[in-house]
């Protein structure tokens, strides 16, 4: 199964988990199945429409989703998806 | 044995200008066989110095033996000797530079010097000049540049102290805060009699006690889109630790249109990014975030823990990466974000690529009026402009 890699923003709706397995064939499969085990991440990650936030950068393995096949990339089981959200901690 | 005759007469020689035009080409290993004291007063750029009595032990470290290797000493006599210890080593491609430096300079070509550097500096930066990817030309670079940081904080603070430390010749601090006692866990710049004192003049004394070379100017105020293009002119990197989205996007977006080099990084609770982004060369901050996110999803806009060592980590990369932007050595990480984990002490790389329709860097972006720089929509929405973290 996939592993899919948990910011720190997102791991309070995964009980702290920073790594989780979820089933898919596709990104947005994966991302689904994500959601389906953590309802409180759908917000985080899908526009009301079931679009993909801007704000949200979806990783397979160390390349951007965005320049491959967006949620329709094919996603084997030993692949790594990273979900990764801006940060802006650093200064105070 | 050979008599000497024999062996001396398979050295094979070539003149200054033909070793000139090597050296242009980049494809030849110039070696200085000289003493210390002689390669200080001039030596020609892009060679390396190994004295006499240390060519057999050294060599390996500065040339492979199917190297074009050219040797150089002061009037053409140790560097063909150590030429014959080298062809008796394997090295198959050697030649000496007939008449030496001496011969050299009388041609008219280019010699450098430590000239660059006072007595005290080249005791100081000693441990930097000895090593071949830096030499007295890069310290002599670091000496000349110009770094600006945003934020004396978490990430600022340990990147300040080896900033200036290594003789960046002038460091800019922006930062409005004042010291607190909470940001002593991380923030080594400060210190707990400064509590209350101005953060920028804090990092101030520090860097001023740590070293004399440096020149400080502080900015003791928070950027806008009204000031930014009059800060960060005068720089030629920019370190960015700001605290918020909003100054990390205004940063961006006059960064590219100054096409200043912008070292970013963040850091929450035990994870850290770091990015250099080169506008043009590579992406810039709105190809990898298009947009920030929502204050819920914002982590900068309420209090959260972040590990000391942390800020520590990234700070040190940070400053890692300036210190190759100025002397033009090594890889950047450019069109790369590096994602450090603390717990699992893992280190991630992900490829960030130019967004052909960034509305900053990309071929089709809008000229900008400076009053929009740093805009969103719906700026005034999230994180209410500054909130510190």
């Amino acid at each position: 199964m996939p592993s899919v890699k948990v910011p720190p923003v997102l791991r309070q709706h995964t009980g702290g988990a920073t790594e989780v397995q979820a089933a898919g064939s596709n990104v947005g499969e994966v991302l689904n199945a994500l959601v389906a085990e953590y309802p409180e991440t759908k917000a985080q990650l899908f526009s009301e429409e079931g679009e993909l936030n801007r704000f949200v950068n979806v990783y397979l393995n160390d390349e951007d989703v965005r320049v491959l096949d967006g949620l329709e990339t094919a996603v084997s089981d030993t692949d790594t998806v990273m979900i990764l959200p801006a940060m802006a901690g650093g200064s105070r | 044995m050979a008599p000497e005759t024999t062996e001396t007469s398979v050295v094979k020689e070539i003149t200054p200008n033909e070793a000139w035009a090597e050296l242009q080409e980049g494809d030849a290993k110039l070696i200085d066989t000289r003493e210390p004291h002689e390669h200080a007063e001039a030596h020609i750029e892009g060679g390396r110095l190994i004295p006499p009595a240390l060519i057999a032990d050294q060599i390996a470290g500065a040339a492979a033996k199917t190297d074009r290797v050219i040797l150089q000493c002061r009037s053409g006599a140790r560097s063909a000797a150590a030429a014959e210890v080298l062809m008796e080593l394997g090295y198959e491609d050697v030649v000496s530079m007939a008449g030496g430096i001496l011969e050299w300079e009388a041609q008219g070509l280019p010699v450098a010097s430590d000239a660059g550097l006072t007595p005290e500096q080249r005791d100081r930066y000693s441990r930097h000049t000895l090593l071949p990817e830096v030499g007295v030309e890069g310290q002599v670079k670091l000496l000349n540049a110009k770094v600006l940081l945003l934020g004396a904080g978490g990430l600022g603070a340990p990147t300040a102290l080896y900033l200036a430390a290594a003789g960046i010749g002038k460091i800019g601090i922006v930062d409005d805060d004042v010291v607190d006692a909470s940001n002593l866990q991380r923030q080594v710049i400060h210190n707990t009699s400064r509590v209350g004192q101005p953060k920028s003049s804090s990092a101030r004394q520090s860097i001023e006690e740590l070293n004399p070379d440096v020149e400080v100017v502080e900015y003791n105020f928070r950027l806008n889109a009204g000031n930014i293009l009059d800060v960060i002119s005068d720089y030629d990197i920019i370190v960015d630790g700001a605290d918020n989205f909003p100054t990390r996007y205004l940063l961006n977006d006059a960064s590219v249109r100054l096409k200043k080099p912008v070292v970013s990084a963040s850091i929450l609770s035990f994870d850290g990014q770091i990015s250099t982004f080169v506008p043009y060369e590579g992406p810039c901050y709105r190809c990898l975030y298009p947009t920030p996110p929502p204050p819920e999803l914002a982590p900068s806009c309420s209090a959260n823990g972040v590990l000391g060592v942390m800020a520590g980590l990234m700070g040190m990369l940070q400053a890692n990466e300036v210190m190759k932007l100025v002397l033009g050595i090594g890889e950047p990480l450019v069109g790369r974000l590096l994602l450090y984990e603390a717990l699992g002490t893992r280190f991630t790389e992900l490829k960030v690529r130019r967004d052909p329709e960034c509305p900053i860097c990309g071929p089709d972006a809008p000229e900008v009026p400076e009053s929009e720089m740093g805009q969103f929509p719906d700026y005034e929405a999230f994180c209410g402009g500054y909130t510190g973290s």
